[in-house]
């Protein structure tokens, strides 16, 4: 199934979790944030929310700056 | 004096009154000890979207230092609130520096912008410190808007040209009743002085540090320019008198 994903549209197995999501992509669960068709994910609900076809998602986190 | 002179924002007191950025260092790994040479408390981040893995810059930020991350990328009141709330569900605290800005070449905050965010964010109960253009009446609306300070800024940002502001700043420190907190351009130990004698509460230095050639040693430099000035407003300084002279030395009693 397709979603987008920080503006890309990606490609993705059916069934996964944002947690699921988030590891395989090799990021850190504990320092992203995340953003689900426009509403905040909090981090306890990570693994509690699965990704559905047309997903719009936004993963950021802290970078440096001024 | 100096024990019980602390600045409150947001309910919180600081103990240092120079705040630094996480931006521009030739490598990040030097910020632990930019940290502790600066003796800063608060440290600013920004916020991106992610593409690799890793802490990145938060495995350098000591565990003592209060986040204070930015909206930088928002060009909106609306993209800076949802910057905002972002920052707040990293779970590192309800302080954020609103920065609102869609000149791409001088980088100047969007005065009007940055005033909806902060109201916006002060009733979601952030701890709100608008980066602004040192305008009277900005930081009045800032103020109305419920900011916990404001962030004047003395000269374009990343620019180190100093504190090109000091007139309007000046106003500000006189006018508004809030912290004054001199963020961007400050490239230099003595301009931070400077702001602090003239009352400012604080100064946010990032690049000044960032791209100096030593930036250990000119975080030491800045905590020393920030102290010495807070002092010598606290001191008061002494009357300037122009044309002429007036002897510091007795004017009688000379040897003939």
């Amino acid at each position: 199934m397709r979603i987008t994903v920080n503006g890309e549209t990606e490609e993705i197995t059916e069934g996964l979790t944002l947690l699921d999501f988030i590891i395989g992509r090799g990021l850190d669960p504990g320092v992203v944030v995340a953003e689900l068709n426009r509403d905040i994910v909090a981090r306890d609900n990570f693994a509690a929310v699965r990704l559905n076809p047309g997903d719009s998602l936004e993963l950021l986190q802290f970078v440096g700056g001024g | 004096m100096q024990q019980s002179d602390k600045l409150v924002i947001g309910g919180v007191e600081l103990n240092s009154r120079l705040f630094i950025g996480t931006g521009k260092y030739s490598d990040d790994a030097l910020i632990p000890a930019v940290c502790e040479a600066s003796a800063a408390e608060v440290i600013t981040v920004a916020m991106r979207r992610v593409d690799k893995g890793g802490t990145g810059v938060m495995g350098h930020i000591p565990h003592s230092m209060r986040l204070l991350p930015n909206t930088s990328g928002a060009r909106n009141a609306e993209e800076a609130v949802r910057l905002a709330r972002l920052a707040r569900a990293a779970g590192c605290g309800n302080w954020i520096k609103i920065e609102v800005i869609s000149d791409t070449r001088h980088l100047l905050p969007d005065g009007y912008e940055t005033a909806k965010a902060t109201e916006i964010l002060a009733k979601e109960g952030f701890t709100v410190l608008p980066y602004i253009n040192p305008d009277l009446y900005v930081a009045r609306a800032c103020v109305n808007a419920g900011a916990a300070a404001v962030m004047p800024l003395g000269a374009p940002i990343g620019t180190n040209r100093g504190l090109r502001t000091r007139e309007m700043i000046g106003i500000l420190i006189e006018e508004i009743d809030l912290p004054i907190v001199v963020d961007a351009g400050i490239g230099r130990p003595s301009q931070a002085c400077e702001a602090m004698e003239m009352g400012a509460a604080a100064c946010l230095v990032n690049t000044g540090i960032a791209s100096s050639d030593d930036p250990v040693t000119m975080a030491s430099a800045f905590r020393r320019a920030v102290e010495a000035g807070r002092a010598a407003y606290l001191a008061g300084a002494g009357a300037v008198h122009s044309g002429g002279a007036v002897a510091s030395s007795p004017l009688t009693g000379f040897l003939r």
